[in-house]
């Protein structure tokens, strides 16, 4: 065999047939992640045929996008946005139920956001294949997995057969050369990506992160560029695991223990482009030209440095994006009004997201006016950070510290900005909406949207910092 | 899924670029347990105003627009998050084809997996179309042809399986459950390994 992509392994050695001129490829999937939202339909479909779960052993739920973050009431409940949310989530407690499948409902230690658990219990391993329903599955390719959403009619095919039909995507490897400069973020860094490459330069691609710059991030860090692969418009990123990966990994609930930890090591070693493999295409980035990053328009490829001007519009798009966000082209977007501030989603809910945020909050409040959200991305999570005393900091500077769940990224479960009011978020789409009706959304690392939540508009960190010196 | 052979349709165009899934079914409904019944959702922020009436300057409300099947999309449609609901909703609103230069993957995967074919055309073509509403096309899935008004034709990819099952309206799970064997087979080849 000759030499072969991250992306040419794990495909090989996951496929139960190849694809013929007729038929796709029937690709096994080792690990599928299901939540309340995008699985009530397919399991109506199992039932309808009379079908079981091949699997329940690979299958994985939990709880997240329309579960209140709100405390619970006086009977220890959850007091859910809606009557039809509360159903959801109970009817995926009865599918759970009735088919033997691993539920980490309101009861268990490790609820959270499905993106944030998997790995976090060492579900999420090396060479394997995952998929949920969920366009952000892309994050758990930062362990080197091939991980991608679908959509509910192939929840129900993986339920039913582990499998899926797929034709294999062309790859896409990202060089990222260069040191990232130590006042920017791993969520800097992707934005910058995806305005480079365009919201739809990876149609048809799995990217692989290739590149000094990616091997110097942290496993957290590397999911937050993974998860947003997909706002590139690929559904999956890779990055080759490593010495990094395995010191994450060792230990976790579900990780290989003892000998097996020695054998699943060498086994994962494996899965890694060979030195002279060839990609589809390949994109170069130089990390050291990475500043703090924001977005102005209406998706996540419409970018700009905190110290640079809102680009003149290309299209009558950008055009309606612009009005929409009501911002001016040729101006910076530093300084603009802010009304609430979300720290938190799939992207940037872990320790270190947090730590960040409250770095920058420590001693400080907020702004007037402002209200800021920040919600843990899983129990485990809030558990740390309330150890830490991240928790004092987040309620002494006047924010909301909030349970386990997608919250405002999604904006699903009654966590919602008021139309027209402008978030400084830490989630991945910034879509005329999404947070709202009429809310527009700005998104951003969580240093960036710390400090724009003590200033009251969009602020570089750095400069919060500087007028503390002077 | 009904079959999908032979449609004639006038279309409706939606220009913008990058019309993403939250866009055609925002997140607020998908709180549903049932895929029916979604169409009254579609594309409901630009559909609607804020006290709830038809938005006439949003381009589907426009008598033109009425009963028509095809959609002709500026480029990416379909991007961002992967929740079937889009296609669901769209085919309940009456849409069974998409058309535009790019198609984000996911949706396009869902929405040919329930028999709304989602078609990639080339530039020129594309841009012909955005620049034509309310023309009649009749679309056929056999050929793989776009015949327009004036006799002009385009023709399309499309995924040699993906039609099939259009064809014949069948969905894919009957054949991914015939392959039960190959499965098996798999499993016991890798043994305990993951």
């Amino acid at each position: 065999m000759g030499a072969r992509t991250l992306l040419d392994k794990l495909w090989d050695a996951h496929l139960v047939k190849a694809p013929t001129a007729a038929t796709p490829g029937i690709l096994y999937v080792d690990l599928h992640l299901i939540h309340e939202v995008t699985s009530p339909q397919a399991f109506a479909e199992l039932r309808a045929r009379g079908l079981e779960v091949r699997c329940p052993e690979r299958t994985l739920a939990t709880l997240d996008h329309s579960t209140p973050t709100t405390p619970f009431d006086d009977l220890g409940q959850p007091v859910y946005a809606s009557e039809e949310a509360a159903a959801q989530v109970a009817e995926l407690e009865r599918n759970c139920a009735q088919f033997g499948i691993r539920l980490n409902g309101w009861s268990s230690d490790h609820r959270g956001i499905v993106h944030v658990i998997g790995p976090e219990l060492g579900a999420t391993q090396p060479g394997m294949t995952i998929v949920c329903g969920d366009s952000h599955t892309s994050t758990h390719g930062a362990f080197g997995a091939l991980a991608f959403g679908i959509g509910t009619t192939e929840v129900g095919h993986v339920l039913a057969t582990q499998c899926l039909l797929q034709q294999k995507p062309k790859s896409l490897a990202i060089e990222v050369s260069g040191e990232l400069p130590a006042n920017c973020s791993a969520k800097d860094l992707v934005l910058h990506i995806i305005g480079q490459i365009g919201v739809n330069g990876g149609t048809g691609y799995v990217i692989e992160y290739r590149g000094a710059a990616i091997r110097a991030l942290s496993m957290e860090e590397r999911m937050t560029v993974c998860n947003m692969s997909i706002e590139a418009g690929a559904r999956a990123g890779l990055i080759a695991p490593d010495q990094t990966t395995f010191d994450y990994l060792r230990g976790r609930p579900y990780a290989p223990h003892g000998t097996d930890w020695d054998q699943a090591v060498a086994h994962w070693s494996a899965f890694a482009s060979d030195p002279d493999a060839s990609f589809d295409r390949i994109v170069h980035v130089d990390a050291t030209r990475v500043r703090p990053t924001v977005t102005y328009g209406t998706h996540p490829g419409m970018v700009v440095a905190l110290d640079a001007n809102v680009p003149a519009p290309v299209s009558l798009q950008e055009r309606r994006a612009l009005d929409y966000m009501r911002v001016e082209a040729g101006k910076p977007l530093a300084g603009t009004a802010v009304d609430v501030v979300f720290v938190g989603s799939c992207t940037n809910s872990r320790l270190s997201d947090l730590r960040a945020a409250a770095d920058v909050l420590r001693g400080r409040t907020l702004a007037a006016r402002v209200r800021m959200l920040v919600v843990p991305g899983s129990l485990v999570i809030k558990r740390e950070a309330e150890q830490e005393g991240l928790d004092q900091v987040f309620r002494a500077a006047g924010a909301e510290w909030r349970e386990p769940g997608c919250s405002m990224c999604i904006a699903m479960n009654g966590d919602l900005a008021q139309p027209g009011q402008l978030v400084v978020s830490t989630s991945n789409r910034n879509f005329e909406g999404r947070q709202g009706p009429g809310a527009r959304t700005v998104l951003a690392s969580p240093a960036v949207a710390a400090a724009s939540a003590v200033a009251g508009c969009i602020t570089d960190p750095q400069s919060l910092l500087q007028e503390q010196a002077a | 899924m009904k079959p999908l052979t032979r449609i004639r349709s006038r279309t409706a165009v939606l220009a913008h670029e990058n019309i993403d899934t939250d866009r055609i079914i925002p997140a607020r409904f998908l709180t549903t347990t049932q895929r029916a019944g979604l169409g009254r959702f579609a594309f409901n922020d630009w559909r609607y105003t804020a006290d709830g009436k038809p938005d006439p300057a949003f381009e589907l409300n426009q008598p033109a627009a009425r009963g028509c099947e095809i959609l002709v999309a500026g480029r990416n449609f379909g991007c961002g998050s992967s929740r079937e609901h889009a296609p669901w909703a769209l085919l309940d609103y009456g849409i069974r084809v998409v058309l535009s230069s790019e198609i984000a993957d996911i949706f396009r995967n869902n929405a040919l997996k329930n028999g709304l074919l989602a078609v990639v055309l080339e530039g020129a073509e594309h841009r012909y179309l955005l620049a034509h509403p309310g023309i009649e096309l009749a679309i056929d899935v056999a050929q793989q042809t776009i015949e327009l008004p004036d006799g002009g034709r385009f023709s399309f990819t499309l995924d040699a399986f993906a039609k099939h099952c259009l064809l014949a309206g069948v969905d894919q799970l009957g054949f991914l459950l015939a392959q039960n064997d190959a499965i098996d087979i798999f499993e016991r080849r890798r043994g305990v390994a993951a």
